[in-house]
Formats: structure tokens, C-alpha cells, sequence
């Protein structure tokens, strides 16, 4: 997070995705997923094919694979509690800290990891065991246990520059039910201040709470008080109450990740009225990540070391602090406090210049991904109020503001079963300057009779075939990458040393669905389209315009024959043993090429090498 | 070799007066941007609605009076900075089109036929003073016989016409009748008519740079296996880049004409653990991260095994316009024209675009521009209705987030926050006064501030920044 003015509209010159992938490493995580493993966690209840167990293991691995792709530097324990079997560093009971070899208990997530805890339910029952570890008549405390074992797995690094969590998933509201009188409020007691010891050492406790259909997770039977939540955050807090697993699964989700704040920036609305932001990117490409090279030798990571040198004199240089723009042989000099002068124009981040209706931002009014804006109440107090009724009179009014060329638009909550769809706030949308703009659209001279537009016959046609290509429930995070799968998919395997014949076919979902194009009702739906723009007989008229360009073909055929008799013309072997060829013209050259059916696309170079691999020099 | 050459056709007459330091700002910008780009275009000044008269038309044929070739069409050079600050203040009402015909003389006699679509004419005027009746037939016909010219020698006009708070007393009917002129240039399609009302658009109603666009797709646009359009896709928006700098040397000999001052980047590549050793680049191999894991990939490998998807615009299907949101658009645009002089493309597109836009629709399409390219895009296409006859209907194309790129954070909501937190009534309603005053839309004029018309102030600058060092 910075407060540098000057980065905020940065060009990325020098640096191309500069501001998307601003290190990461500075703000590390350490996370512990600590999970219930109760029976009534692993319980399948009748009608639902999914446990609680699983879907927390579902959720785990898909922020591991997450992890994996967005190479975070983040640090992962997986810690289950409730166990028969016990594993860990304190030796405590109902404890059972999962790992894989070559890793420490408390490291970043590797490929045999996600493998082995994907599947590790096949396994869970005979190798690790479930069972109540709170009963009545002993004194055992799982939990308390848990969250110790968990403070042991963090204690590595300084909270200054880690963010060390623990993120506890269980469907028990209530986890000293089954016992009772002065056992019930010594086990609570020594609990929560077991908890409270891992707060004040910076160690943060988030819930994931589950809870069946027609129950509720009530926090505030205990765990409101161990989290520390009063007043405030506790309205905050929301309760995840999804009627389907699949919503909670998606619940569960968005909250595993801590928001990363980009950068905080200062918003002025009127001469000297400020308000304090927070920008979070809430969508950004992900690439397959850098290169980096190795060693094909040992293996090992080389590093690659820039060394600057003159040109005119092959002097080693330090790196050059100015750069030049050749203008007719003159040389223009900058410096690079020059250049950066240039490019600031104003050194307030983000000016309101003005509003307007949301439909004045047109669809071509992009460039690259949005930013998300959240008011703040840091540094300036009562940002967040002035923010809600910005962006309240915004939302009433359909407007869309204007500073620097970037359009805040103001984005309404939506809530659907339970799950926020989007959040609340302002989206940040890079506007294009004229300057960006291209008119594609009047490049071509049409005279205005050569147009065709559609009738109202043929526009029901067209309407016909939407209704019955229909994607009611689009959303546009239904898609992976399926470059990036394959990708990352390849690198699974190669990584645990798998033979890469075993890599599984990727589905890409982004292929149409050839079997629903298929169904009659489509099928008719298009033809009738078809025809009513193209016409009945479109299909045999492109047939007959093909023939014509068949005829191209006759014309290809005879244009090889002639550059066949022209390369006749002279001795190609003579010419290449003396270096005679680059003496000849371009299409002299073409000549051969085609008379040998060779590409003759290419510079000169390329033209003259293709000519003597086939001579076979 | 010639990009383009450029004939400046300006009205200086009296009502223009309080406008031409912008006029003249406008045309510096635009000859700035080719002192970089394109040195070697050509252009000339016309002036016209001056007290004086030269031209070659003049003295050939008569007529075309107070219409003055101020520079002569030739290579850009410093002394069109001069005649561009010192524009005449002119004396007599300007008349347009006499000035486009000594301009479309002046490139005619350069070039002939040859430089087709390199020739273009920028008229900057505040078309409010009566055009000549022609000799003989009607004024309409003269613009069609122009028309013809324009195109049959491959030139473009491009009108800009300063209206609103720029145009003094002015009498309505003429303006009128000269509305009607012009458009009916535009109507041809060899003419881009803008009229603008503040500075700003002023200075960006005209393309600064003027880019050859080419096209990223040539081919089908598959709805289905049977039902096929023929489409030409282009970028729509593309930053425009600040442009390359080299890396200057200050080693080498000062005063040698023969000195580039250039600077060559040399990357070694060294183990880490023994710096000395330094690794030959076919001894190298590309890792990727997996985790704590470097994963070492052979090129050939890579190449094998890697996703490989047959190139192609294929639809996936419609959906309702709310459910994509404007926010979600990743990166800048496309559009997708009919392709030109296929009637049945042109007709498919639209009546596809109409039904779309009628139904509130968007289609979702999967995209793989090239063959051999690794990846694929998904995307939305929204229906761009064209607003005049002459240019047929299109699409936009965005690319939407895949769900590897979507980071999906829960914010509490504002109707949750505690009270103090929360704007009472008296903040909501100086809030909503605020958007109402700071309305940039004002009822009954003009957008201000639109993106198509504002340049962008870091490219310009950087070219008088430039300028001034070379003088």
C-alpha cells in the first residue's frame, strides 16, 4: 500500500503489468485452516450428497490452488481437531496437524499437498479418525487444544510483516453442550482466554461457521465472545445461513482471502473536502506467471545480471539516468525527473470533476480492468459518511462520475440466497482519451443505398433464436481458463514426477454446447434466421462463389508454371556456392521458391536460407 | 514515405476572430504529433474570409475570392509553426466551400490520382456566413460533383464546426442552410462532420494521429455449424502509448556526428551459486513456479503438451444485458464490422445488433483470433446501432473475467454500518445537490467532457516539452 500520487495513473512503460502485480511478498500471510472433524461434520444428511467435511476440504483446496496460481508467497498449515488419532508438536490430544513429505508443517502449499488433502476423505476414517472430543466426565478440551497447536504453528515470523490468521470451520454453535456445571464454565473460561492469548499476539481467529438447513449457527451462544466481536463488528459479522451448500461453499469462498488493499488514496470533492479510500482489485488477469530459467544441467535457478553498454564505444555503462527521442538527427534529452514531470499532471489523485448519466459511459469506454473503491476511516475521519451519501445520491441518480478520465460508478449491494453477488461501493473504469479512440466504424466508404438495414420480419426471426440460445443464469465467473488450467495442470504432474501421459484432459468449458446447438428447436430457430437474411438458396450461391475463386486456382497453376521456366533461367547451384544469390531480386527468388512449392513469404534473408536448405547447402 | 498529407482549411473571418489562438493550437498539435510520427507528411495552410486573395484557382478560372494558399502543400518543417501562430485576422464573411475546392485543387495537382486514402482535407469553421449560389445549377449539385472528386482521388474532409457559446449573432436560417451543405458531404461518406462548444473538444476533435487500423480476425462469426456471418474484427480502443525512449549514453564521443548515443542492454544469465559460471543460452531451461517448486519445462515440451484451440468466433449464447456488468470488462475493445461490401453480412449484423438491442441482449462469445494462439477469450458482444445511413451496424466486443481472475471479497453493506458511520438526511441531501450542480449533462447541451473529444494531456506535453528542446 502506498500514498505515492505519481503511481496511481502510472505508466507502464518500462513495466507492463506493473500495477497489477505490485510485490506480494510484502504483506505475507501465514493461515492455519483449522477444521472440526467431528462425526456431525463427516454426518451426510439424507437427500444432500455433500458433508460439511467436505465442503470445507472443497474450499481449502480451491484457496490452495488459488495460491498456487496467484504465486503468493503465503505460508498454509491444515490442522483437524476432533480426531481419534493425534499429531503434533505439543502432543495433545484430538489434535491431528496433516502434512506431506519435503514440507514443513507450516509452508507454502506444494502439489503433493492439494493432491493428497484433496482426496484425504477416501482416507479420513481408517488413517486419522473422527470423534466428539468434548464429552462429559473428562476434562479434555479439543478445542482449547486446537487453538493452541494452531499458535504453535504460527510462531514463526514477526506480525510487523506477516498477517498470521486462523480460520476455524465448524457447524457447532455450542461446543461444550454435552457438559456441564462448574467442568462447563472452567472449560469456557480457559478457553476463551486461551483465545485471547492468541489475539494479543497478533494472531487473528476468523469463524466459518456451517450450519445445517432450518438451523441457525447461533455466534452468540460462545463464539461471538471468543472472537472478541462486540457492538459493531458483531452487526458486521454476517451469519452464513445459506439454505444450499453450494451458496455457503461460495460464502465460504470470498471470505478465505483477506482483502488486499491495493493502495489508499485521497479523493477530493470540493476545494478542501477530502475523503480517504481503499482500492481493491477485484478482477485482474492471471497470467501462467514468469520464467524462470534453470540450469538444464543441475536444475538450479540462474540469475540473469543487465549490464548496460555504450553502443559507440562498447563501454560498460552504469544504468543511463536519460533518455533520448531521435528527432531528424537531432538528439532530444531527457532526464528522468523530467520524464515523471511530464507525466504528472496534477498531484491529486482523484478529482471530482463532475457526473453524469450512467449511459453516457459507452461500451468501447475501457481499457483495462476496473478497480474497486471502499471508503476508509483511517487517516480521514468520516470518509465512509460522506462516501455513503456520494454514493447513494449516485445510485439514485444513475450517474457515473468523471475525475482524470476514470469513471467511478456506483455499484448497489446484491444479495442473492444469502450470497453477495456484488458488494457495495464504487468501480474505478479507465476511460479511453481521444487519443485511444479509433472510428473503425466509418473507415469503410459505403454510399448510403449499398446499407441494408433490418425489417421488423427478420428481427423476429433473430429474436426467435435468442430465446432458445438463452443463457438465463450467466455469470462470468462460470468459466476457468482453460489455457491456464492445462497449465497449471502440466505443472501438477511434472511436479510430483508423474509421467506426463497421465495428465488429465482438461475440460474447456468455453466450448458451445454442441449438443444443445443440435436440438431441433435450435436447429429450426437458426435456419429460419438464416434465411430470412440470407435468403433460401445463401448455402448453393456461396457454392457457386467459391467456383469462382476456383478458378483463382486455375490461374495459381498456371502462375507456377511460369515461375517454373523463369527459375529454368539460371544455375542455382552456381549461384549459391559463389553468394551470388543475394545479388538477385525478390521475386527472382520468388521464381524458385514456387517452382519448388516453398513458402515465399519473408525478408530477403529468410528467402536466400530457405533456398539453400532445399539445395541442400 | 508519405503517410499522409494534411490541407488545413481555416476560416479566419471576423466572427471566427475570438477563436483562432485555439484554432491555431489545434493545428500546432496535430503538427506537433507528426513531427514525431511522421516526418515526412505533407501539408498545407489555406486560410480563407481574408481581405486578400491567392490562389492558383483565381488565376486560372476567376472567382474564389479572399481564399488564400498560405503555405503551399510540401514536407512538414519549422516554418508552419510560424505561419500557424500568426493567422491574419481576416475581414470578409469565409465561404467554405470555395475553400475546399482550392484545397482538393491543391492535392489534385500534387498527386494526382495516386496516394488514395492519404489525402485529407480538415476544415475548421463556424459555417454562419452564406455560401455563393454556383454559376449554374443548384448548390446541392455542386457538393454531389464534388463528392465525386473526393472520392474518385481517395480524399477525406473532415469538417469542424464551433457552435454553442462560440457562435456570436449569427443568423439562424444561414446556419441552417449550411448545416444542411455539410451533412449532405457526410451523407456521401467521405466526410466526418464534429461540432464542438468548448475549447476542449475542440482540441480533440480531430484525430491527432492518424493510425492505418488492421485487423485482428478476418473470418466467421459461427452462431452455429449452419449459420455463419462474415465479420472483420479491429481494436476500438487502444492506449495510445507515450512514446519509446531510448536509453541515452553519455560515454560516447560528444561531438562525433557518427555517435548514436545509443545504449545496448547485454542480460548474462549466472548460477547462483557460483557467479563466475555463466550459463549459455542453449544450456538454459524455463521453470515455472508450482508453489515452493520450480518445475522445469523444455521448450518442445511446452509446445507438446501445451493448449492448443482451433482459431475461431463461436457463440455461446445470449443473456440478459444486466448480467454482465460494466465493471467486469477486462481490457480495451473490439468491434466487429460486417464484412465491407458483403450485403448479406451487413444485413446479418444488423438485424442481429436490432434484436439484440430490442430485447435488451447480450451474446457471450468464445474468441481465438489466430491459429496457433494459447489461449482462448470470452467475451461480450453488445449491439452498436449506427446512427447514420451510410455506416452499417456493428458490435462491440469486451472480454470478460475468466474465474481464475475474479478475487471475490465480502464488504459489509452501507445499510449495516452503525449510524454515526451513516449520512443523515441533511448530508444525503447536500450529496444529491452536489451530483445535480456538478451535472456534466446539463438538459439541452451538449455532453461535455467526452471521451472521443478529450486528448490526452501527458502526450501533449511531452511533444511541446520535446519542441521546446529543439529550439
Amino acid at each position: 500500500m502506498d500514498y505515492d500520487p505519481d503511481n496511481l495513473f502510472r505508466d507502464d512503460e518500462e513495466d507492463p503489468e506493473g500495477e497489477f502485480f505490485q510485490e506480494r511478498e510484502s504483506s505475507k500471510e501465514f493461515v492455519v485452516y483449522l477444521i472440526d472433524a467431528r462425526p456431525e461434520m463427516l454426518a451426510q444428511d439424507a437427500g444432500k450428497s455433500e458433508s460439511h467435511f467436505h465442503a470445507a476440504n472443497r474450499c481449502i483446496t480451491e484457496s490452495l490452488k488459488t495460491l498456487i496460481i496467484n504465486r503468493d508467497y503465503d505460508e498454509v498449515a491444515i490442522c483437524f481437531f476432533n480426531t481419534k488419532e493425534k499429531k503434533n508438536m505439543q502432543d495433545l490430544d484430538s489434535v491431528y496437524v496433516f502434512n506431506v513429505p519435503e514440507r514443513e508443517e507450516l509452508d507454502r502449499p506444494t502439489a503433493r499437498l492439494i493432491k493428497e488433502f484433496s482426496h484425504i476423505e477416501e482416507k479420513f476414517l481408517t488413517k486419522i479418525g473422527s470423534r466428539n472430543g468434548i464429552i462429559p466426565m473428562t476434562r479434555e478440551n479439543s478445542l482449547y487444544n486446537a487453538i493452541w497447536v494452531s499458535q504453535g504453528l504460527l510462531r514463526r515470523g514477526s506480525s510487523k510483516n506477516v498477517d498470521k490468521r486462523i480460520l476455524l470451520f465448524t457447524n457447532e454453535d455450542d461446543p461444550f453442550r454435552h457438559v456441564d456445571g462448574a467442568t462447563k464454565s472452567d472449560m469456557i473460561r480457559t478457553t476463551l482466554q486461551r483465545a485471547k492469548d492468541v489475539q494479543d499476539l497478533s494472531i487473528s481467529i476468523e469463524l466459518f461457521p456451517m450450519c445445517r438447513p432450518g438451523t441457525e449457527f447461533n455466534t452468540y451462544k460462545f463464539y461471538a465472545e471468543l472472537l472478541g466481536l462486540e457492538g459493531e463488528e458483531l452487526s458486521e459479522f454476517l451469519p452464513l445461513a445459506a439454505e444450499k451448500i453450494e451458496d455457503m461453499v461460495d460464502q465460504l469462498k470470498k471470505r478465505i482471502f483477506k482483502k488486499r488493499v491495493i493502495r489508499r488514496m485521497a479523493f477530493l470533492i470540493h476545494d478542501d473536502m477530502w475523503i480517504e479510500l481503499n482500492s481493491y482489485a477485484l478482477i485482474r488477469p492471471t497470467s501462467p506467471g514468469v520464467i524462470t530459467w534453470l540450469d538444464s544441467v543441475s536444475n538450479t535457478q540462474l540469475k540473469s545480471e543487465r549490464s548496460f553498454i555504450c553502443a559507440d564505444t562498447g563501454t560498460l555503462l552504469q544504468e543511463p539516468m536519460e533518455r533520448f527521442h531521435l528527432h531528424k538527427n537531432e538528439i532530444v534529452r531527457f532526464s528522468l525527473e523530467e520524464l515523471s514531470e511530464v507525466k504528472r499532471i496534477s498531484s491529486v489523485p482523484l478529482f471530482l470533476l463532475g457526473f453524469k448519466p450512467t449511459d453516457c459511459l459507452k461500451d468501447y469506454h475501457n481499457l483495462k480492468p476496473s478497480t474497486f473503491l471502499y471508503p476508509s476511516d483511517e487517516e480521514i475521519d468520516g470518509s465512509t459518511c460522506i462516501f455513503v451519501a456520494l454514493y447513494r445520491a449516485m445510485l439514485k441518480y444513475q450517474s457515473s462520475t468523471h475525475p482524470q478520465l476514470v469513471a467511478l460508478v456506483a455499484q448497489d449491494d446484491m444479495i442473492r440466497n444469502g450470497v453477495q453477488l456484488e458488494p457495495p461501493g464504487m468501480h474505478m473504469i479507465y476511460l479511453p482519451y481521444c487519443n485511444d479512440i479509433r472510428s473503425i466504424e466509418e473507415l469503410q466508404n459505403h454510399d448510403s443505398d449499398t446499407i441494408p438495414r433490418a425489417t421488423d420480419d427478420q428481427i423476429e426471426k433473430a429474436m426467435a433464436v435468442m430465446k432458445k440460445l438463452d443463457l438465463k443464469e450467466f455469470s462470468i465467473s462460470q468459466f476457468a481458463n482453460p489455457a491456464l488450467q492445462r497449465h497449471y495442470a502440466l505443472l501438477q504432474v511434472l511436479a510430483l514426477g508423474d509421467d506426463v501421459d497421465e495428465l488429465p484432459e482438461i475440460n474447456d468449458e468455453t466450448l458451445p454446447d454442441e449438443e444443445g446447438m443440435r436440438r431441433p428447436g435450435v436447429v429450426n430457430a437458426l435456419e429460419g434466421f438464416k434465411a430470412a437474411v440470407y435468403g433460401e438458396n445463401h448455402d448453393a450461391e456461396e457454392a457457386a462463389l467459391e467456383a469462382t475463386k476456383s478458378g483463382g486456382e486455375a490461374s495459381k497453376k498456371r502462375k507456377a508454371e511460369t515461375a517454373v521456366k523463369e527459375a529454368a533461367n539460371y544455375n542455382w547451384d552456381d549461384l549459391a556456392e559463389s553468394g551470388k544469390l543475394k545479388d538477385l531480386t525478390m521475386p527472382e527468388l520468388k521464381n524458385y521458391l514456387a517452382a519448388h512449392n516453398l513458402p515465399v513469404t519473408g525478408k530477403k534473408d529468410a528467402l536466400i536460407s530457405r533456398i539453400l536448405t532445399h539445395l541442400g547447402k | 514515405m508519405l503517410q499522409e498529407a494534411l490541407v488545413f482549411l481555416l476560416d479566419v473571418s471576423p466572427s471566427m476572430h475570438n477563436l483562432l489562438p485555439d484554432v491555431s493550437k489545434l493545428c500546432h498539435m496535430i503538427i506537433e504529433r507528426k513531427f514525431f510520427d511522421n516526418k515526412s507528411d505533407e501539408v498545407a495552410v489555406v486560410l480563407f474570409g481574408t481581405q486578400d486573395t491567392n490562389n492558383e484557382l483565381e488565376k486560372e478560372v476567376g472567382g474564389y475570392e479572399h481564399v488564400v494558399v498560405v503555405r503551399a502543400i510540401k514536407v512538414i518543417a519549422d516554418d508552419i509553426f510560424e505561419v500557424l501562430s500568426d493567422l491574419p485576422r481576416g475581414t470578409t464573411p469565409g465561404d467554405f466551400l470555395d475553400a475546399i475546392v482550392v484545397g482538393m485543387d491543391l492535392l489534385i495537382k500534387k498527386f494526382g490520382p495516386t496516394n488514395k486514402g492519404k489525402k485529407r482535407l480538415c476544415l475548421v469553421t463556424n459555417a454562419q456566413h452564406p455560401i455563393k449560389e454556383p454559376d449554374e445549377g443548384t448548390k446541392d449539385d455542386q457538393i454531389d460533383a464534388l463528392c465525386e472528386q473526393l472520392k474518385a482521388h481517395g480524399m477525406k474532409l473532415e469538417c469542424i464546426v464551433a457552435r454553442g457559446k462560440f457562435t456570436g449573432v449569427a443568423d439562424k436560417r444561414i446556419v441552417n442552410e449550411n448545416d444542411y451543405l455539410l451533412s449532405r458531404f457526410s451523407g456521401k461518406g467521405i466526410a466526418r462532420t464534429v461540432f464542438v462548444e468548448d475549447r476542449a473538444s475542440l482540441l480533440g476533435a480531430i484525430q491527432t494521429r492518424t493510425v492505418s487500423p488492421v485487423t485482428i480476425f478476418r473470418g466467421d462469426l459461427e452462431l452455429s455449424n449452419v449459420m455463419k456471418i462474415k465479420v472483420w474484427v479491429y481494436k476500438k480502443s487502444v492506449v495510445e502509448r507515450f512514446p519509446t525512449l531510448k536509453k541515452y549514453s553519455d560515454k560516447a564521443p560528444p561531438n562525433s556526428k557518427f555517435s548514436t548515443h545509443e545504449v545496448k542492454v547485454d542480460f548474462e544469465y549466472k548460477s547462483k551459486d557460483n557467479p563466475n559460471n555463466i550459463v549459455p543460452p542453449e544450456q538454459r531451461i524455463r521453470g515455472y513456479r508450482y508453489g515452493p517448486q520450480v518445475v522445469p519445462i523444455s521448450s518442445a515440451e511446452l509446445e507438446a503438451l501445451k493448449f492448443k484451440p482451433e482459431k475461431g468466433i463461436k457463440l455461446l449464447g445470449f443473456t440478459n444485458a444486466s448480467n454482465i456488468r460494466r465493471h467486469q470488462y477486462m481490457r480495451d475493445t473490439y468491434v466487429f464490422i460486417p464484412e465491407p461490401g458483403n450485403r448479406k453480412a451487413i444485413l446479418a449484423v444488423s438485424t442481429m445488433a436490432r434484436a439484440m438491442k430490442n430485447a435488451n441482449k447480450v451474446s457471450i462469445l468464445r474468441c481465438v483470433w489466430r491459429q496457433g494462439q494459447g489461449n482462448v477469450v470470452v467475451g461480450v458482444l453488445t449491439p452498436n446501432l449506427s446512427s447514420s445511413d451510410n455506416i452499417p451496424d456493428s458490435f462491440y466486443f469486451n472480454i470478460l473475467p475468466f474465474a481464475e481472475d475474479v478475487r471475490e471479497f465480502h464488504f459489509p453493506s452501507f445499510n449495516k454500518l452503525p449510524l454515526s458511520r451513516q449520512p443523515n438526511e441533511k448530508q444525503q441531501g447536500a450529496a444529491d445537490n452536489l451530483v445535480k450542480m456538478l451535472d456534466l449533462v446539463p438538459s439541452g447541451k451538449g455532453e461535455a467532457l467526452r471521451p472521443e473529444v478529450t486528448p490526452n494531456p501527458v502526450l501533449e506535453v511531452h511533444d511541446l516539452f520535446t519542441l521546446y528542446y529543439l529550439r
